[in-house]
């Protein structure tokens, strides 16, 4: 295997490769930070372009944006409080909170090296662990991804302590908006109010920038010019390299994160876009301070850009193994794949090691890239964006939304129903109902469905169908984490009774 | 007098030589063409516009562009293609049984079947029943047996989403064979793989092209196409083994009706010539896909088939109301 390394690094090291992985890169950051814009669409859209290019060119591109792009939306999430990726979603949670007491920088420099971490993390995952970790993934049958789902909402309860009861309801709500379309097994329609348009369902994106962008700025809007000093950019010498310290001091964090998100992204269809929540309730949990997270620490940061970049590395593992795309992006890699006479599989690896191996080693290289561009830009962009007066900034995003929310499918009832969220979802933070929950229902919303019907289905010759769901040992596991993840922040209190006692 | 004569003669010809349909179609194509996938990215359907889109430009002259429309199984890019200007420069690929299958059972699927003007279908894939190379059963016979022998339920077979071949295919074979398999859909081809490959279903009811991707992992016990295919060549067919079986998906591009016959004839022309490109010949088998060959009048007649056949299957398996 060492040799093949060796090879793939001599053939990333032509100045073509390294400018393509430089270019990737910075494009998939700027993609990322824009709302709307995700990973999927632009590595679909850079396809067309590879075809011009050799096979390694072409697949070396395609990484560095996929990996670039996961990074990116951190930027946004931390400076207008809208995840430029849903894979940032967690990012906002303390990212924001930091920026707006002008530690914005920190944050970036957080986001950066943390994103650095978990990429390489992934791609060291995929380079030496890919047969073992695409075997696990196997194990993960329809019940499996039933419970993940379950484990996932668990979260809740943690995301939103204090206010339980509305977070369950966004959830449900988030679950409710999820069944709009066709059923994904039966094949019902459901709740298209008669639009053939609506037969798509809603779009998670759409949803992400109706609840958490909109509501941003029609407050922004509201509070008017008076507001200029709100995200104060005080330039303080250093921050750079003590935040970088900072950082590389919480190892538990990144190492945990880092395999969080490696495991979510070799489940194929989980959606990595869970993997950056994941792990931030993980994060919160192992914390000390856990009642810090949510007011602007940057564990937060730290935790949700690790595990989500980790996943660009682990999406790619049942990729190359098995030829199942681990998340969306690698559906087009493999796409590209296929086009080239290549197929995924352990024929890939041995045949054509040349490619295989560059491709990930420049997946690598674009994480460690991502860190001198990241940090410069970001802070060029965080000046940027805090020193913009609101009369600017707030036309600017709002074009920006729109374009995002037509852009995902060619569609303007999407544009629509972004709106239609966005009022919704300011209504309901006066109301206490933050975005978080309801995103989430969304996402697992299908998650579960799916694997609950197909669990179901494959139950039939047991003396209750039911009984499918808990039969794997995997299953068993799950339940326990769900149960424990579920009555964590309740132990808290119920041990403070004892000791009082 | 005379100048309102050569007025109104003027009038009346130019549009008239305007709007003769040979000028019309003289220009054509002047713009480019869109080519509406319906599916994601990496199914086949885009498996296979990647394959044809390099000689796709080149045969038709002008640039070609790939656009998603995803969602409801098709539905809403077959729905919204229909929207759009029957110029002939908008296209989509369609499906069968899709086509057919979700107005028939969805009441309203945002489009009528006969609404797609068919151009050309281009390829089909056999449906393909596979279980693991590891596994007990090594023929159709014994598979059928084993299912005979348990109760129903026990055998289950996986494949790519509710009123699909797959879907078809199992009940069809369940019908023939007088067994009770359970299908399981998944969401899409490649979302079944796992499934099988980490033991959770029995088998996958599923495509050629899986035969083929999978030739390592996977033993396929019969295809569903009237004769072998020659990448497939160890694999018997249905019929051979005594079931008339004969189901899968094929794939074409269609247009909005009202889209004038000549500009049909024109595309059908561009992907005839498409399809019979070595390059994408080459392609097309190294994947698994049975390249077929129907222009406009050959795809009419199919689908025309089809929704007989369907809708007899549907009313017996009970799906749809008689």
């Amino acid at each position: 295997m060492f040799e093949h390394i060796l090879l793939g690094l001599h053939n990333l090291s032509t100045f073509q490769n390294l400018m393509l992985v430089l270019a990737g890169t910075v494009a998939g950051m700027i993609v990322g930070a824009l709302p709307g814009l995700t990973a999927t669409m632009a590595v679909a859209l850079l396809v067309p372009f590879t075809y011009t290019m050799s096979p390694i060119a072409g697949l070396v591109t395609l990484g560095a944006i996929y990996m670039g792009c996961i990074y990116g939306g951190a930027f946004s999430a931390i400076l207008i409080n809208t995840p430029g990726t849903p894979s940032s979603i967690g990012t906002t949670f303390d990212g924001y909170p930091m920026a707006r007491q002008g530690r914005g920088e920190e944050a970036i420099v957080g986001a950066t090296v943390g994103s650095a971490i978990g990429g390489l993390f992934g791609v060291v995952c995929l380079i030496f662990l890919s047969p073992p970790l695409a075997d696990i993934a196997l194990r993960f049958g329809p019940a499996e991804y039933f419970w993940v789902g379950v484990f996932g909402i668990t979260i809740i309860s943690s995301l939103s302590a204090g206010a339980f009861l509305k977070g369950i309801t966004g959830a449900a709500f988030g679950i409710l908006i999820s069944t709009i379309g066709i059923a994904p097994i039966g094949g019902d329609v459901r709740f298209t109010f008669g639009m053939p348009a609506m037969q798509g369902g809603v779009e998670l994106i759409v949803m992400l920038i109706g609840l958490f962008c909109i509501p941003e700025l029609l407050n922004l809007i509201i509070q008017g010019e008076g507001q200029k000093e709100r995200i104060e950019y005080k330039r303080t010498k250093g921050v750079l390299w003590k935040t970088t310290r900072h950082v590389l001091s919480m190892p538990g964090n990144l190492i945990r994160s880092s395999i969080i998100g490696t495991i979510i992204g070799i489940l194929p269809g989980a959606g990595g876009n869970i993997a950056n929540l994941v792990s931030y309730n993980e994060a919160k949990r192992a914390s000390k301070t856990p009642e810090k997270f949510g007011t602007g620490i940057i564990d937060g940061v730290v935790a949700t850009e690790t595990a989500n970049n980790a996943v660009v590395g682990g999406g790619m593992i049942p990729l190359v193994t098995l030829g199942i795309p681990g998340a969306p992006p690698d559906a087009i890699i493999y796409g590209v794949l296929m086009l080239q006479g290549l197929r995924p599989g352990p024929e890939l690896f041995a045949e054509r090691a040349d490619i295989t191996y560059t491709f990930m080693l420049a997946v690598g290289l674009s994480a460690i890239v991502m860190v001198p561009v990241g940090i410069y830009g970001g802070r060029l962009l965080s000046r940027f964006v805090s020193t913009l007066s609101t009369r600017y900034l707030v036309p600017g995003i709002a074009i920006l939304t729109i374009i995002g929310s037509y852009a995902i499918r060619n569609n303007f009832l999407d544009v629509i129903l972004m709106l239609m969220f966005g009022v919704i979802g300011f209504g309901l933070r006066r109301l206490g109902f933050t975005a978080p929950p309801i995103v989430l229902g969304l996402i697992l919303g299908p998650l579960m469905e799916t694997g609950l019907v197909q669990a179901y289905l494959t139950g039939q010759a047991y003396a209750s169908p039911w009984f499918a769901l808990f039969v794997n040992p995997i299953s068993w596991v799950l339940i326990a984490m769900s149960l424990f993840s579920f009555l964590w922040p309740y132990f808290g209190a119920i041990k403070g009774r004892l000791k009082g006692k | 007098m005379k100048k309102i004569a050569i007025g109104l003669i003027v009038l009346f010809v130019l549009p008239a030589i305007f709007w003769s349909g040979g000028a019309f179609a003289a220009g054509y194509p002047e713009k480019p063409l869109s080519y509406i996938i319906c599916f994601n990215p990496a199914g086949e359907s885009d498996i296979t516009a990647r394959i044809q889109e390099q000689p796709l430009k080149k045969y038709f002259g002008k640039d070609v562009v790939i656009i998603y429309k995803i969602g409801g199984g098709g539905s809403v890019g077959w729905s919204e293609m229909l929207r759009s200007k029957p110029d002939g420069y908008t296209i989509a690929g369609h499906n069968l049984p899709h086509i057919v299958l979700q107005p028939m059972e969805r009441g309203d699927a945002g489009y009528k079947t006969l609404d797609l003007k068919s151009i050309y279908m281009f390829e089909s894939t056999p449906d393909l029943l596979v279980v693991r190379k590891d596994s007990p059963y090594t023929t159709l016979k014994d598979f059928v047996e084993y299912a005979k022998k348990n109760p129903p339920g026990v055998v289950t077979v996986g494949g790519s989403g509710s009123s699909t071949a797959n879907d078809l295919g199992t009940a069809m074979l369940n019908k023939a064979a007088g067994i009770k398999l359970t299908y399981i859909p998944f969401g899409g081809t490649g979302s079944a793989v796992p499934a099988l490959l980490g033991g959770h279903v029995t088998a996958l009811m599923t495509y050629s092209t899986m035969g083929i991707q999978y030739a390592g992992k996977f033993r396929p016990l019969a295809i569903a196409s009237e004769e072998r295919m020659a990448v497939l060549k160890d694999v018997p067919t249905f019929k051979e083994l005594g079931y008339d079986i004969v189901e899968g998906a094929y794939r074409g591009v269609a247009a909005p009706s009202g889209t004038p016959d000549e500009i049909v004839k024109k595309l059908a022309d561009v992907f005839d010539k498409v399809m019979k490109d070595p390059e994408v010949q080459k392609k097309m088998d190294q994947n698994g896909f049975k390249t077929e060959y129907m222009g406009p009048e050959a795809s009419l007649a199919l689908v025309k088939k089809k929704m007989v056949e369907y809708e007899g299957i549907m009313k017996e398996l009970g799906r749809i109301k008689k």
